[in-house]
C-alpha cells in the first residue's frame, strides 16, 4: 500500500525539484546567461557578507557615529518594504472589494512582498551590529515607547500573513489537499489582518523619522510622514505589480502559454488608473504639507530643486503619464510609466533617509563599495528565489488540479 | 451667556485640554522625576581648555587614556570634535574673530529630562534613573542604533570595529560614582577652575539664574539646557551666543518623544478602529463567494434536492 500510494524519494526530488529532469539535465538546463549574472554577483557578494560578519561594521561600511544608518537601511529596507507592498494592494483589491478579475496579478504580488520582506529583513542582520539579538523586541525585552518596536512587531506579523496567503500554492506543490484547503480558507482573514498591519508598519517607516526633525531637511521632515510614507507605499504597490507582471510574462512566456493578453493589458490600465489618482492624491497631500509647515523658502535652494525633481519629476509626471495610459488606451506608456513612478519611490525612500538626512551636517554620507555589493546580492538573492518558486508552483498560472476560485 | 460667547469659550476649553498636556506641564512633571535628581552647570566663561575632564573621564570609564601631560596639546582644537566609541566627552574650542578670546566649550551626554534615544529604543536598554542619569544597558541591545538617529545633540557613539558585541557608548554622569554620598563625577572633580559644578538640578538652575543677574554684562541671558528639548541634567551659561559655541539653539523646548508619541497613539486607535470594517468586508465577501457557489452548482448538494422534492 505504502509503496504504491508514494513515490519513491529519488522520484519525487526529480519532479519537484529537478522539474522532472535528471539531475545532469537539470543542471546542463541551468546554464543560461542571466543564471551566470547571477552566480557572478553571488560568488562577489558573499564572500563580502561573510568578511561583514567577521570584522564588523567599521571595516565594511562607511558608516559614523553622525550618520549611523546607510543604504542598507534607505535602500534594502525601506525601499525594499514600500516597493513589496503589491500583495497589500493586490490581496485588497482581489479578497476585500472582490476584483475578481485581478485572479492572476494576486499570487505573483505576494510571492514578490513575501520575498520582499524575507530579503528586507535579511539585509537588515547585515546592518544590526548584534543581528543574533534579532527576536529580542519580540521576547526579550519591550521597548513600547518606540516606533521601531511597532515596526519589528509588524513586520514578525506581517511575514506570518504572507506565508499564509502564499502557502496554497506551495500545498499544490507539496500536493497537501487538506492542508491547501484549509490555507485558502484562511486566505480572506489574513489579509484583513494584513492591511491592518502593512498599513500600520508603512506609515511607521515613515514615523521612524518624526524623532529627527533637526536632523532631516525641512522640506522632507513633515508631521505628515507616516501618512506620505503609507500613500506612496500603495503607488508602489500598483506600480511594481504592473512593472514586475510585464518582467515575469517575458520571463516566463513558457508558463504563459492559455494567457489571456488582452485581458491582461487591459487589467494593467486598470491598475494604472488607481496609480495615477494615487499619485496625485500623494502629490496633493506634499503639497498641503508644505503649505502646512510653510517651507516654501526652501524651494529656492539648491536641496529645494531636488525637492522639486522628485515631487514633479517622479510624482506629479508618471501621475499625469498614467492617465495618459488610461485615455488613449496606451499599454507601453503606462508599462514605462510604472518604471518611472518605481524610480520615484526609490528616489523619496533615498531622500529622506540618506541625502535630505543630516542636511546641515558637516559630515556626509556616501556608501562603502562593500555596502553596494551586499545590497546587490541580497536583491539578487530575491531574484533567484522568486525565479525558483515560479519555476516549481503555480503562481503565474492556476494548478490544473485545483479550484482556482478562491 | 449668548450663543457666540458660548461657542468661544467651548473652544477656549477644547483649546487648553488639547494643547495644555503639551505646553503646561514640563516634562519633568508629567514624567515624575525625582526632584532631587543632580545636575551639572558648565560655566563656559570660566574653562580654560585644559582637557583634564577628558582624561578622567577615560580614566573612569577605562576607556583608551594617555598621560595627563598629552592632554595639554592644544592641536585636537583646530577641528571641532564630537564623542566617539571610546570617548565620552570632548572640549572644543571656539573663536568668534581672530584675536577674539576663545571660548572652550565641554560637550557630553545632555541627560536629557525626556531623553529621544530612551524613546527611540525598541529593547527599552536605556533608563532615566532617580538620579538624573540616562543610563544604557548593553545586555539587550540590538545595534539598531535609531538610539543616534533620534538624540538631539548626536551624542550616542557606536563601537562600529567590534564585529560581535558591538555596544552603544556615552556619558554614564558617573551614576556609579554619584550614588555614593560626597561623590562627584571624575570630570567634575578633576576641574582645576570650578567650570564644572555637580548638584542637584534645581539648585543649579538658581544658582545659574544668580551668576546671569549679578553680572548681566558677563552671560548671555540664558540657560542652556534649561528648557531645551525639555530640559536636561547638563546647563550651560556663555558670554557669546549659545549657536556660536557649538549648542544648536534650533531644537526648541519640545521632548523628542513627543514628536513620535502622536503617531504611536494613532495607529493603535487606528488598527482597533479600522479592524471592524475590515471584518465586515471580509464577512462579505466570503458571504457572497458562498452564495455564488450555490448558484453555479445547484444539482450538487443531492440530499437537499431530495428533501426539497418530498416537501414539494
Amino acid at each position: 500500500m505504502e509503496k504504491n500510494s508514494r513515490p519513491p524519494l529519488s522520484s519525487w526530488v526529480r519532479d519537484k525539484i529537478f522539474l522532472g529532469m535528471s539531475f545532469g539535465d537539470y543542471l546542463k538546463s541551468n546554464l543560461t546567461l542571466s543564471n551566470a549574472i547571477f552566480a557572478l554577483i553571488l560568488i562577489v557578494a558573499i564572500p563580502v557578507m561573510v568578511y561583514r560578519l567577521v570584522y564588523g561594521l567599521g571595516p565594511s561600511t562607511n558608516l559614523t557615529d553622525t550618520n549611523p544608518w546607510g543604504i542598507w537601511i534607505g535602500v534594502d529596507v525601506l525601499c525594499g518594504i514600500a516597493l513589496a507592498a503589491g500583495g497589500l494592494v493586490m490581496g485588497t483589491m482581489y479578497y476585500l472589494f472582490g476584483m475578481k478579475e485581478y485572479h492572476h496579478f494576486v499570487r505573483p504580488a505576494i510571492l514578490t512582498s513575501l520575498l520582499g520582506y524575507i530579503f528586507a529583513v535579511f539585509a537588515l542582520l547585515f546592518d544590526l551590529g548584534r543581528y543574533y539579538r534579532l527576536p529580542y523586541p519580540m521576547v526579550i525585552s519591550y521597548g513600547l515607547t518606540s516606533i521601531m518596536f511597532l515596526i519589528a512587531w509588524h513586520f514578525a506579523l506581517y511575514i506570518s500573513v504572507l506565508l499564509i496567503e502564499w502557502s496554497p500554492a506551495f500545498f499544490e506543490w507539496v500536493n497537501l489537499k487538506k492542508f491547501r484547503a484549509f490555507f485558502q480558507s484562511l486566505a480572506v482573514w489574513a489579509t484583513v489582518f494584513g492591511v491592518i498591519i502593512a498599513g500600520g508598519h508603512q506609515s511607521a517607516l515613515g514615523a521612524l523619522f518624526l524623532v529627527a526633525p533637526h536632523k532631516l531637511h525641512p522640506l522632507w521632515y513633515s508631521e505628515l510622514l507616516p501618512l506620505y510614507f503609507l500613500l506612496s507605499a500603495i503607488v508602489a504597490g500598483l506600480a511594481m505589480v504592473i512593472f514586475e507582471s510585464t518582467l515575469t510574462h517575458r520571463a516566463f512566456k513558457r508558463q504563459m502559454e492559455h494567457f489571456d493578453h488582452a485581458k491582461f493589458d487591459r487589467l494593467t490600465l486598470g491598475l494604472g488608473k488607481g496609480a495615477s489618482a494615487a499619485l496625485f492624491t500623494y502629490f496633493m497631500l506634499k503639497v498641503f504639507g508644505t503649505a502646512h509647515s510653510n517651507t516654501w523658502e526652501y524651494l529656492n535652494t539648491p536641496y529645494g530643486y531636488w525637492y522639486l525633481v522628485e515631487i514633479l519629476g517622479f510624482v506629479l509626471l508618471p501621475s499625469f503619464l498614467f492617465a495618459c495610459g488610461v485615455r488613449y488606451q496606451n499599454v507601453t506608456l503606462t508599462r514605462w510609466t510604472a518604471f518611472l513612478t518605481v524610480i520615484g519611490i526609490v528616489l523619496n525612500r533615498v531622500n529622506t533617509s540618506i541625502i535630505a538626512y543630516n542636511w546641515n551636517a558637516s559630515e556626509r554620507y556616501y556608501p562603502l563599495w562593500t555596502e553596494v555589493v551586499i545590497t546587490i546580492g541580497v536583491i539578487t538573492m530575491g531574484v533567484v528565489a522568486f525565479k525558483w518558486i515560479v519555476n516549481r508552483m503555480a503562481i503565474l498560472y492556476d494548478h490544473p488540479g485545483y479550484d482556482a476560485r478562491h | 451667556m449668548d450663543r457666540r460667547e458660548f461657542l468661544k469659550k467651548a473652544a477656549a476649553i477644547t483649546g487648553v485640554c488639547l494643547a495644555g498636556s503639551r505646553t503646561n506641564v514640563s516634562a519633568a512633571e508629567s514624567l515624575r522625576l525625582n526632584p532631587d535628581r543632580y545636575g551639572v552647570l558648565i560655566d563656559t566663561t570660566r574653562c580654560i581648555g585644559c582637557r583634564r575632564c577628558e582624561w578622567a573621564c577615560n580614566e573612569w570609564n577605562k576607556n583608551p587614556n594617555g598621560p595627563l601631560k598629552s592632554f595639554e596639546d592644544k592641536s585636537v582644537f583646530e577641528q571641532v570634535r564630537r564623542t566617539h566609541a571610546a570617548t565620552f566627552t570632548v572640549v572644543n574650542r571656539f573663536q568668534d574673530k581672530k584675536g577674539a578670546r576663545p571660548v572652550y566649550v565641554k560637550k557630553q551626554c545632555m541627560h536629557c529630562e525626556d531623553p529621544g534615544c530612551l524613546s527611540a529604543c525598541f529593547v527599552g536598554a536605556f533608563k532615566k534613573t532617580s538620579s538624573g542619569a540616562v543610563v544604557y544597558d548593553p545586555s539587550v541591545c540590538v545595534g539598531c542604533r535609531y538610539c543616534m538617529v533620534a538624540c538631539p545633540f548626536d551624542i550616542p557613539a557606536y563601537e562600529y570595529n567590534d564585529p560581535i558585541t558591538p555596544k552603544v557608548t556615552k556619558c554614564t554622569l558617573c551614576f556609579d560614582r554619584i550614588n555614593t554620598e560626597g561623590r562627584v563625577p571624575a570630570c567634575v572633580e578633576i576641574c582645576p577652575t570650578e567650570t564644572l559644578r555637580f548638584g542637584r538640578r534645581s539648585d543649579l538652575i538658581q544658582l545659574a539664574h544668580e551668576r546671569i543677574s549679578n553680572n548681566p554684562n558677563k552671560y548671555v541671558d540664558h540657560i542652556y539646557g534649561e528648557h531645551e528639548v525639555g530640559g536636561t541634567s547638563w546647563l550651560y551659561l556663555s558670554s557669546v551666543p549659545f549657536d556660536k559655541i557649538g549648542l544648536r539653539t534650533d531644537i526648541g523646548t519640545k521632548p523628542i518623544p513627543s514628536t513620535s508619541k502622536g503617531f504611536l497613539f494613532s495607529v493603535k486607535t487606528f488598527e482597533i478602529i479600522a479592524a471592524w470594517p475590515l471584518v465586515f468586508a471580509a464577512l462579505y465577501a466570503v458571504a457572497k463567494s458562498r452564495k455564488k457557489d450555490r448558484k453555479e452548482t445547484p444539482a450538487a448538494p443531492k440530499k437537499k434536492g431530495g428533501e426539497d422534492g418530498k416537501k414539494q
